[in-house]
């Protein structure tokens, strides 16, 4: 019913068969890239890390294409252009949030793992309990990234084939996610790369386009823009969004945390740091990544500010995607057809590229962690865990198929921010903790990912962001007793208490093999075995 | 992974753990963890302080924020691009800082001990 009412009330823009056509040309190019990218892909290290052997210029731009998701792109442009200056706030927590990732947790675990988070994590610890709670976390963090993007999909597919009605947007995001499952199974980590540098590369260079536009239609005077984007609503000052009451700017406070401490628990994040073939690599990656990521939130802030002045609210809120579709309907704005076809191929891209790092990292967890090292304790049958990892990849991709209708009109932004909250309260805690304290054990490692893992996702169940509240996910029930829809404020000291106290209280002393991992951390001693593995 | 210990078996010794206890205690490492944390952790705490100032100005300081300096250019603006500054300078100093100091020690030690056959 809603979907009629929008769709009466939404211009016709674009061209649907041009969109598919140049969506088309980048399905057909990536995907020979892929299928060349393929010949290599049989064991485990290939098809996981593609060999470690990228530059790290070349990790640092897929970082950037896995980084930068439809969430990001669509979203913060679309939370500019709405309300203005608290959409800002967004990239810059996202940001900042890579100095914690390149300080502290780049670089140890290309020196001490192999494949997953769970490598580093259970480095010194009881194996198997470690490697099952870390792999819960992966796939739970996993799990809610995919539902954001695939979500997204949904509304994207709306604005740009005028595809209206649930069945037909259910259908498209089935072919997303079918599309998403042939790249990781036939290209695996080196394939899924090259889509993601190439993504990152359009995607990038496509808001670089849009921004100068902008900027050209104002004189190059970007006071005027800003100036114009206030009057059209998107306020210059913070407060429209967060500042309405108390509970509102605690609400805030708290997504900052989740955004600032989550990305460097992000397993596939944290993945992409063994496709390089040392640790200097990794370092050079981040860095890249953070040059582009932090171009790209410049472009953004412009690229808000001009749908806001352009396009105007009063379009935006009425498009299919809402907040979602202030970038594209810019670009139509802007270019016309041609330019909202390129950038519209560029959003679905961007969502299929970061779907399949998704993918790839889930079931390289499962397959690893789960199947190989707890099930078959490292002694699994030759070539039985690559079966098993294909396997995983096309279980995780139909999960993210079904979620995706699932959750089609859900709000993006707030099932990446429920992802942020649960890698920051479940993930961040144990990597730090491991990486940086001699005396932290098996029974703190458990408490901390269980405990921040159970915390995060109970109070984001009894949230107004789940009932209770008119744009809640059950609009009409109230079981909610937590006030903030972000769990972050709570969910991620406790995380950390509970990893101190699990420690304290257990009796278990790693620091022999702690002197390991610190060595080998920050020598990288000892990591040529992993690297002649193949 | 058991095949790979067998090979390091044959080939080089695989250090054991009381290789890198001794490594942990020489002087040269002490040095290194020191050169490592004594920068990392104090700038990345400054760096979250930093950014948690911004957060909270944002949040209960509106008419700090709302100042025009320049135009249409207000405080709250020019905040939220120092903190991309600052993203930008830390992530310089660090990379300038890891290949001077960090790596070369670390290459030393690490050198050290696959002379001795340890890798």
């Amino acid at each position: 019913m809603s979907n009629l009412t929008a769709a009466a009330a939404a211009e016709k823009i674009g061209n649907p068969a041009l969109n598919l056509a140049i969506f088309a040309v980048f399905v057909v190019v990536t995907m020979a890239l892929v299928l060349r990218a393929s010949r290599t892909n049989k064991s485990a290290a290939e098809l996981y890390t593609a060999g470690a052997a990228f530059s790290g210029r070349q990790n640092g731009v897929a970082i950037s294409g896995d980084y930068l998701s439809a969430a990001s792109f669509l979203g913060i442009a679309g939370a500019i252009a709405l309300t203005g200056y608290d959409g800002f706030l967004y990239s810059i927590g996202f940001l900042v949030a890579w100095l914690v990732a390149l300080l502290l947790v780049a670089e140890p675990p290309r020196n001490t793992g192999r494949f997953t988070m769970a490598d580093v994590l259970a480095f010194r610890m009881q194996e198997r309990p470690v490697r099952t709670a870390a792999a819960t976390s992966t796939l739970a963090v996993s799990f809610f990234y995919l539902l954001a993007q695939m979500a997204g999909a949904g509304g994207l597919v709306a604005l740009l084939l005028g595809i209206t009605n649930r069945t037909g947007q259910s259908l498209v995001i089935a072919v997303v996610g079918l599309l998403m499952i042939a790249y990781v199974l036939i290209g695996g980590m080196k394939g899924t790369t090259y889509v993601q540098i190439i993504k990152a590369a359009l995607l990038i260079a496509g808001a670089a386009l849009m921004t100068v536009w902008v900027l050209g239609k104002f004189g190059v005077n970007f006071s005027d823009l800003l100036g114009k984007g206030a009057e059209a609503g998107a306020p210059l000052e913070p407060g429209k969004k967060y500042g309405i009451s108390g509970t509102s700017k605690l609400d805030f406070i708290s997504l900052s945390m989740a955004l600032v401490l989550g990305t460097a628990g992000l397993p596939h994040i944290l993945m992409r740091f063994y496709t390089v073939p040392t640790a200097q690599e990794a370092r050079r990656s981040v860095a890249w990544a953070i040059w582009l990521i932090g171009l790209f939130y410049l472009f953004t802030l412009t690229l808000g500010y001009g749908a806001a002045a352009l396009v105007g609210a009063e379009r935006i809120n009425a498009a299919p995607g809402k907040a979602n579709s202030a970038a594209p309907l810019l670009a139509y704005e802007l270019g016309g057809t041609l330019l909202l076809g390129v950038i519209s191929a560029i959003a679905f891209a961007t969502i299929l590229a970061v779907v399949a790092g998704l993918t790839i990292t889930a079931s390289a967890s499962f397959a690893h962690d789960i199947y190989a090292s707890v099930i078959h304790r490292g002694q699994a049958p030759e070539g039985s865990e690559v079966r098993v990892a294909r396997i995983a990849a096309l279980v995780v991709g139909a999960v993210a198929i079904l979620g995706g209708i699932a959750a089609n009109g859900q709000n993006i932004a707030f099932l990446v921010a429920l992802a942020f909250a649960v890698a920051a309260s479940a993930n961040l805690p144990t990597i730090l903790y491991s990486l940086l304290w001699k005396r932290f054990n098996t029974r703190g490692c458990l408490w901390s990912i269980y405990g921040g893992l159970l915390i995060t996702i109970t109070l984001i169940a009894f949230s107004p962001a789940v009932s209770g509240d008119k744009n809640a996910m059950f609009p009409h029930s109230d079981w909610a007793f937590f006030p903030l829809a972000n769990p972050g404020i709570i969910s991620i000291p406790a995380s950390f208490l509970l990893g101190y106290l699990g420690t304290v209280t257990s009796k278990e002393h790693l620091e022999t093999k702690y002197a390991e991992m610190e060595v080998r951390s920050l020598t990288g001693a000892g990591a040529s075995r992993t690297a002649l593995e193949h | 992974m058991s095949s790979i210990d067998d090979e390091g078996g044959r080939g080089p010794t695989t250090p054991s753990e009381a290789h890198y206890v001794a490594v942990q205690q020489t002087p040269e490492f002490q040095d290194l963890r020191r050169r490592y944390r004594g920068w990392v952790l104090p700038v990345v705490a400054a760096s979250l302080l930093w950014y948690f100032l911004y957060v909270v100005l944002a949040a209960y300081a509106h008419d700090f924020m709302s100042q025009k300096v320049l135009a249409n250019i207000n405080v709250g603006l020019i905040m939220g691009l120092l903190q991309f500054v600052t993203t930008f300078l830390v992530t310089a100093l660090y990379i300038r800082h890891a290949e001077r100091v960090l790596d070369p020690a670390s290459s030393r030690i690490r050198e050290e001990m696959e002379g001795r056959g340890l890798r």
